[in-house]
């Protein structure tokens, strides 16, 4: 997008403010809202895949391996992943920054 | 060969969507309106008029079908009348701002209290604020005619804004008018098939309707005002159009001897045939008196009305309708608005009358611009005199 | 690889329609909701959303996270803009301006658009048999305008209209029972569902939206926000309101019902509200009110199924 949404001018709206780009909004980084961010210990993972599944970002992608990852872009360190995980995988750690 | 015939005009109305080929009709029964969607109903049950016909459960909901089948890239038709038109309120709002082309005839109603069925201007001056373009008609053939021209405005691409079509509820409505109903072919002609630019289709998948912060607000609601206006270049177009291929042609007003006159009344509406009558007999006592028609409500027609006033000296105005605790008439207070800052300006009267279906006579009409050129002889302390009233 | 994931004996579409980098809460059910549902719908949709928490955190100018045609008018009045979308794309293709596709029409409103201000376009839309399906994400509350209470709001609740107080226990009226009112017009198919329970979710999405008419279904979207539990507990507590009849998760198909989840033992309703800061003022009488109620209420289901297989039986042997 070339102009920030500060910067678009009357003349820059489509017609009836209609969004023409499908998920254009991907390029939010919602990964700067979070506290913590899971950590993944793929040696105890089962690729049951439930992690991916139960994720309300849909941020969690199944990586070359098949094992599950979660991209820090978007994750906002819900947390429910870890919960949810029945090998317990994922450990939420505090983020420092 | 198209023969006159005399019918109801909401029955014309009818037709003329049939002509149109609308493809939805979402609407629900209101008093004067009724007749309307009936005979739509008809023509569908019949197979005349090829349309999903959506007998919604209110008229907010009528509405929000029209917006929904016009984003779906569908030609939509509705109609409705004083408390729907109130009910739909918001909605209007939706259908202008978010660029959808629906057209609807508004029978003009009083709005409650107490319930009124009878005509007046108080819907439609209720909406004057919602972004839609507005055109008043006087006879059953205008409105025909204006039904066909409002799809070709609100489709076009340069417009794909809705269009409200406003008649006199009972006073117009209810009237058997010999109608001039043009051929299919030459309707086909005048009035190409809708296509909507951006409507929702898997194929190419848009987003109607995000919310907007002040970031960007205001300069979306900037850009649907300088669209609105633009619109009227369109609208002229479109006039010149059907007046080429059907021999009649309309304009934003229209003035019926008001050429030089030194003393001018403006009417919107059915008024003005009645009016055109009084304006007869006063001329042939010799009275310079002219009539000026106002036809085209949204966008206002600055221009046009400055130039119809610019050289009289009293321009009398009668509004269907009343702003409670405001200036008077709301067409009136709009026009002292529109001549405020020229150079040359008549004294302009305003009047009340006629609300709720009360009928005003051609000699009604000689009394309002009598006691109007009094009041401009003498300076005025009310904003509007109320006409017909009982006291 | 290709374009699905197999997670267990299930195939799952990769495709995120509804995209991340949305401003849901973190944890929010109903986003969640969102995603499996539009997972289960796949690219031939058109989307009606109602204002609320999924409009607002989806399509801020001069963005979206939608990748289907989708449109958001007003608050009240989903089911009617849905209405004349079916209608239109139906005249359209009848009288051949747009190619013969089917594209399914999807209602998406909160319990807020649905049991409140909705309820009118809701049920003449489901009169008037127009093919769509309608879901409403139901978090109890209207929660994108600050947690106030709908006709949703479970019995006891703490809402911030209707709190609890020195002389209030919160909500005193019993939630509206949204999927009876749905099943009242006769349609097809009306079910519940749960994100924690994602493959049943998915199941009846695809179900309901393969339905010839109208069709309803209602999601519990569980809300760490509104329901005051933390952000990671919300699949938790899906769960437990499945497993303590709090929401029990059943089809009616043609007016036979049929439950698809069904614990031998109900966990008592103290397991689920205790979990929750909405429900922490609740006093032993209150609670055992709720329990009463939900035992109640789920043994009238179970009548439901059991004389809906009883009919079944019957049509058979005749």
């Amino acid at each position: 997008m070339a102009k920030s949404e500060g910067e678009l001018t009357w003349k820059d709206i489509e017609i009836g403010s209609i969004v023409t780009e499908p998920g254009s909004a991907s390029q939010y980084r919602t990964g700067d809202w979070r506290t913590q961010r899971p950590v993944f210990d793929l040696d105890k993972c089962n690729k049951c895949g439930l992690c991916y599944i139960y994720c309300p970002e849909g941020c969690i992608y199944q990586n070359a391996e098949g094992y599950f990852e979660a991209n820090l872009f978007y994750c906002k360190g819900c947390g429910i992943c870890a919960t949810e995980c029945p090998k317990k995988v994922i450990t939420m750690v505090e983020e420092e920054e | 060969m198209a023969t006159k015939i005399g019918m109801e005009v909401s029955v014309a109305i009818g037709e003329a969507v049939k002509l149109a080929n609308a493809d939805v009709i979402a609407a629900y029964p209101i008093t004067p309106q009724t007749h309307i969607v009936e005979h739509l109903a008809e023509l569908v049950a019949d197979g005349e008029l090829d349309a999903e016909y959506v007998p919604v459960e209110s008229e907010h909901s009528a509405m929000s079908a029209c917006l929904g089948s016009a984003a779906a890239g569908a030609r939509t038709f509705t109609a409705t009348a004083g408390q729907g038109l109130e009910l739909m309120h918001e909605v209007l709002y939706i259908a202008s701002s978010m660029r959808l082309p629906v057209v609807m005839t508004v029978v003009n109603r009083a709005l409650s209290a107490p319930i009124s069925i009878w005509g007046d201007h108080a819907d439609a001056m209720a909406v004057r604020d919602t972004g839609w373009i507005q055109i008043f008609t006087e006879n059953g053939q205008e409105v025909v005619d204006n039904v066909l021209c409002a799809f070709r405005i609100a489709e076009d691409r340069r417009v794909l804004l809705p269009v409200m079509v406003h008649l006199d509820g009972f006073h117009l409505s209810h009237m058997i008018e010999p109608i001039l109903l043009p051929e299919q072919g030459e309707v086909d002609q005048f009035l190409p098939p809708n296509q909507y630019p951006l409507p929702l289709d898997p194929n190419k998948p848009v987003t109607m309707g995000g919310f907007g912060p002040p970031y960007i607000y205001p300069e979306i609601k900037w850009a649907q005002e300088i669209k609105l206006r633009a619109a009227k270049e369109v609208i002229l177009q479109v006039w010149q159009e059907f007046g080429d291929a059907f021999g009649r042609y309309y304009s934003p007003l229209e003035g019926y001897h008001s050429e030089g006159c030194q003393v001018l009344l403006l009417t919107m509406g059915s008024f003005s045939e009645t009016a055109m009558a009084a304006i007869d007999k006063m001329r042939s006592e010799g009275k310079d008196v002219g009539l000026v028609r106002l036809r085209l409500w949204r966008p206002f027609p600055f221009d046009e009305i400055r130039q119809a006033v610019k050289n009289a000296e009293v321009l009398i105005v009668l509004d269907r309708a009343i702003s409670f605790g405001g200036p008077g008439g709301p067409v009136c207070s709009e026009i002292r608005s529109a001549l405020y800052q020229q150079d040359r300006k008549p004294k302009v009267i305003g009047f009340v009358g006629g609300l709720g279906g009360r009928d005003i006579s051609a000699s009604g009409f000689e009394e309002i611009v009598n006691r109007g050129m009094e009041i401009a002889e003498k300076t005025s302390r009310n904003e509007f005199e109320v006409f017909g009233v009982r006291e | 690889m290709g374009e699905y994931i197999t997670i267990g004996r299930h195939s799952v579409v990769k495709a995120e329609n509804f995209a991340p980098g949305h401003r849901a809460c973190l944890g929010c059910g109903e986003a969640l909701a969102v995603r499996l549902a539009c997972k289960a719908l796949g690219d031939n949709v058109i989307i009606v959303n109602a204002t609320g928490c999924m409009e607002v955190v989806s399509t801020q100018l001069p963005n979206t996270s939608w990748r289907v045609p989708w449109i958001h008018t007003l608050f009240e009045n989903t089911a009617a803009v849905a209405s004349g979308i079916e209608a239109g794309l139906k005249a359209m293709t009848r009288k051949g301006r747009r190619l013969s596709q089917d594209v399914t029409v999807v209602a998406m409103a909160g319990d807020g658009g649905t049991a409140d201000i909705g309820l009118q376009a809701l049920s003449g839309a489901l009169e008037r048999r127009h093919n769509f399906l309608y879901i409403c994400f139901d978090n109890e509350a209207y929660m994108n305008t600050g947690i106030q209470r709908s006709s949703s709001t479970p019995y006891g609740a703490s809402t911030t209209t209707s709190p609890a107080g020195k002389i209030s226990i919160g909500q005193v009226s019993w939630k509206k029972n949204l999927p009876a009112i749905a099943a009242a017009h006769d349609i097809p198919y009306v079910a519940t569902a749960c994100p924690s329970y994602p493959f049943d979710l998915m199941t009846k999405v695809s179900k309901a939206a393969a339905t010839k008419g109208p069709a309803y279904l209602h999601i519990l979207s569980v809300c760490p926000t509104g329901w005051r539990h933390p952000a990671d507990l919300t699949i938790r507590i899906g769960r437990l309101a499945v497993q303590t009849g709090v929401f029990p998760l059943y089809e009616v198909e043609n007016g036979k019902y049929k439950l698809n989840v069904e614990p031998p033992k109900l966990k008592p309703v103290s397991d689920y509200l205790k979990l929750q800061g909405r429900f922490r003022h609740l006093s032993e009488d209150v609670i055992n009110e709720i329990q009463q109620r939900v035992t109640a209420e789920y043994a009238k289901l179970k009548e439901k199924v059991a004389s809906s297989l009883v009919h079944a039986g019957s049509q058979k042997d005749s």
